[in-house]
């Protein structure tokens, strides 16, 4: 089935807003507003709009601590992320958590996971509570090509097949698991898709800056899941257009290869793909003047916010609220 | 009242929990066909079928991390890490993820759900499969700690940690699996984070913890029938949250404590209790607080050698007899 002009048009929109937030999340940065680490996925944003788009409302999400932009397109607001990488209160999390960890429970965003691995073994969890509660939900979990080395990677597909769980594994690769190449280290070209047939999947090697196919694939995934189907592994193949995080300038990487991705950049790509199907320059322009205002604002809100109360400094160990290890 | 073994007590506490709530689950290597490595889940299976009692592979993180996912999307898991030596290999999933999720996410997450695991030496199992690793759990805020030594205490404390709202590790000591004693008849819960004092004495204060429970007691008795030596003995049955009042109360009536651990020496829980002790009971004490540990070396599997690594009555006679003489 043909995608609608207004689908396109919408991840046109989701792309540009992860564009924008993460930009001016740069900008932040560079202004000293944001302390820490943060890992940006400029030039990813085609995996996270094209799967934003295809999951139900109450699918779960579950991605690394490079998941500013899967935390905005399942609809948290722009604020309550730049909020959160400020460290006020205006923060997702109100500051307890940073960048790393961007949770949204309600927007079933079950979080941004900061040690390599772990969170496909729990999007098997969240996986397997939907097929005992017959609910028809999905976990999507997203990680790095860095990820396959590790041997949680490896448990968490064996798992997922043997139980049958409605889970979909994405794979961005960005060809760097941190300021190594990944070719360097991995005995397999592909580092996910040729595991695939290790666990009795199919190989899926998809071009992760066609907002399309990406769209296409995540439905096809999504479906296959929701029926009762399994498991699937996606390598989405992608580039990011700066270092590892806030400290990595990203040197590394050769001169035209970086010039080669930045050809491929999925927004300009898919601009003119819009063009070229007949939607006019107006309607883009209107969602790119539209998403400026929204950081704009957002960017102010989330700026003039005060800091964390002092208190919640020891609250929420456990579910009472409280820290109490002692009576 | 029902004379259970410790590992039928185990069974037991899970079965009353699994009639009681569709959402409780239980998922480990073995835990459904075999019932079990040390045979604790004996039944499970045939009363609650293969959706609720699982079998995985041996794949330590895909199991604590399937139960953390599934305990923030509304079940309560139940894991059976086989050999509490095995939290080494999924120690990511416990300290880095299932203990800060909940404070990370602002509350968001919560996270019911227990991880039920064979802990301690006397099997002659040698330094991999015999080891006492609460202490490891109790330096990560955010884990709560159960090491029950009664069958009683078994069933209803793991009850009780099926029933709560964070995460708990259940230390059950595989030395004491054969053991047996009375659990009540009828629905049994006892609450976590309260000591039980298990025999009221004047002279000294003997704090204990799972397979040396017995052994304090059995101390006890030699000192009052020895030496006439009327020593207190604490059952802790939980490091977090820990019965600080009852230890400083008993305390406080003796003068005098001694901490009885398995565990080797460096940052055993006795050490805490011991700063405690010393920071907030100092003027009544009167002598210096003792702790028997396991000394800081891996354990041996031979007969001989292991029993004289660990904590025994005539060791903890003998230091509660230096405190007291």
């Amino acid at each position: 089935m043909p995608i609608s002009a207004e689908t396109r048009l919408k991840l046109y929109r989701s792309m540009l807003e992860c564009r924008v937030l993460e930009k001016r999340a740069y900008d932040l940065f560079m202004q000293n507003l944001i302390k820490g680490t943060s890992h940006l996925a400029l030039g990813q944003e085609a995996i996270a709009a094209g799967f934003g788009m295809a999951m139900r409302p109450d699918d779960y999400t579950f991605c690394t601590y490079r998941g500013h932009n899967h935390t905005l397109v399942r609809g948290v607001s722009m604020t309550a992320i730049l909020g959160e990488l400020m460290g006020n209160s205006s923060g997702l999390m109100r500051g307890k958590g940073g960048s790393m960890h961007l949770t949204s429970v309600k927007h079933h965003m079950m979080g941004s996971y900061a040690i390599i691995g772990a969170h496909l073994t729990i999007a098997n969890g969240a996986a397997w509570s939907a097929q005992y509660r017959g609910t028809e939900q999905v976990a999507v979990c997203f990680f790095g090509d860095g990820t396959t080395n590790i041997g949680a990677f490896h448990e968490a597909l064996n798992f997922a097949v043997i139980w049958k769980l409605p889970v979909v594994f994405v794979c961005e690769n960005n060809l760097y698991m941190e300021y190594t190449s990944i070719h360097d280290v991995t005995a397999v070209e592909h580092p996910a898709a040729d595991r695939a047939s290790a666990y009795g999947l199919e190989p899926v090697l998809i071009d992760g800056n066609d907002v399309d196919v990406v769209y296409r694939t995540a439905q096809r995934a999504l479906e296959l899941a929701r029926r009762g189907g399994g498991p699937s592994l996606i390598e989405a193949e992608t580039y990011r257009h700066g270092g590892h995080s806030r400290a990595d300038p990203g040197k590394y990487r050769p001169d035209d290869e970086v010039k080669a991705w930045l050809a491929k950049d999925p927004l300009p790509r898919y601009r003119t793909r819009l063009l070229q199907m007949g939607i006019t320059e107006g309607e883009i322009e209107k969602i790119e003047g539209e998403t400026q205002a929204a950081i704009d604002g957002a960017t102010e809100t989330a700026r003039t916010a005060p800091p964390p109360p002092l208190e919640i400094a020891d609250q929420d160990v456990w579910a009472n609220g409280g820290s109490a290890w002692r009576n | 009242m029902a004379q259970l073994t410790y590992r039928d007590a185990v069974a037991a506490g899970m079965a009353q929990e699994m009639r009681r709530d569709p959402n409780v689950v239980l998922l480990g290597e073995d835990v459904a066909a075999a019932g079990g490595v040390f045979k604790a889940t004996v039944g499970l299976l045939d009363e609650f079928g293969a959706k609720r009692v699982k079998d995985t592979p041996i794949s330590e993180q895909a199991i604590v991390g399937a139960a953390m996912g599934a305990a923030m999307t509304g079940l309560r898991p139940v894991v059976d890490l086989m050999f509490s030596d095995f939290f080494a290999v999924c120690w990511d999933i416990v300290a880095n993820q299932i203990a800060k999720t909940r404070y990370m996410t602002d509350g968001q997450v919560t996270l019911p759900l227990v991880i039920r695991s064979a802990n301690g030496a006397g099997s002659r199992f040698g330094a991999q499969h015999s080891q006492s690793v609460e202490n490891w759990a109790m330096t990560i805020p955010g884990l709560k700690i159960v090491a029950p030594a009664f069958p009683g205490d078994v069933k209803g404390m793991l009850a009780a940690a099926i029933r709560d709202e964070d995460p708990v590790l259940f230390f059950e000591q595989k030395s004491l699996y054969a053991t047996k004693g009375e659990v009540p008849d009828g629905e049994h819960v006892i609450e976590l984070g309260k000591a039980n004092v298990i025999r009221e004495g004047t002279d000294v204060t003997i704090v204990a913890l799972a397979l040396m429970v017995p052994r304090a007691l059995k101390a006890a008795e030699m000192l009052q029938e020895q030496h006439g030596i009327n020593a207190t003995v604490i059952d802790l049955r939980s490091l977090v949250p820990l019965d600080t009042q009852t230890i400083l109360r008993e305390v406080a009536k003796t003068g005098r404590l001694v901490t009885v651990e398995e565990n080797p020496r460096l940052c055993g829980w006795g050490a805490e209790i011991s700063s405690i002790v010393a920071e907030e009971l100092f003027w009544d004490l009167d002598g210096p607080i003792v702790r028997v540990t396991t000394p800081h070396i891996p354990l041996a599997a031979a007969n001989n050698l292991e029993d004289a690594q660990l904590p025994n009555p005539e060791r903890i006679v003998a230091s509660v007899r230096q405190l007291v003489d």
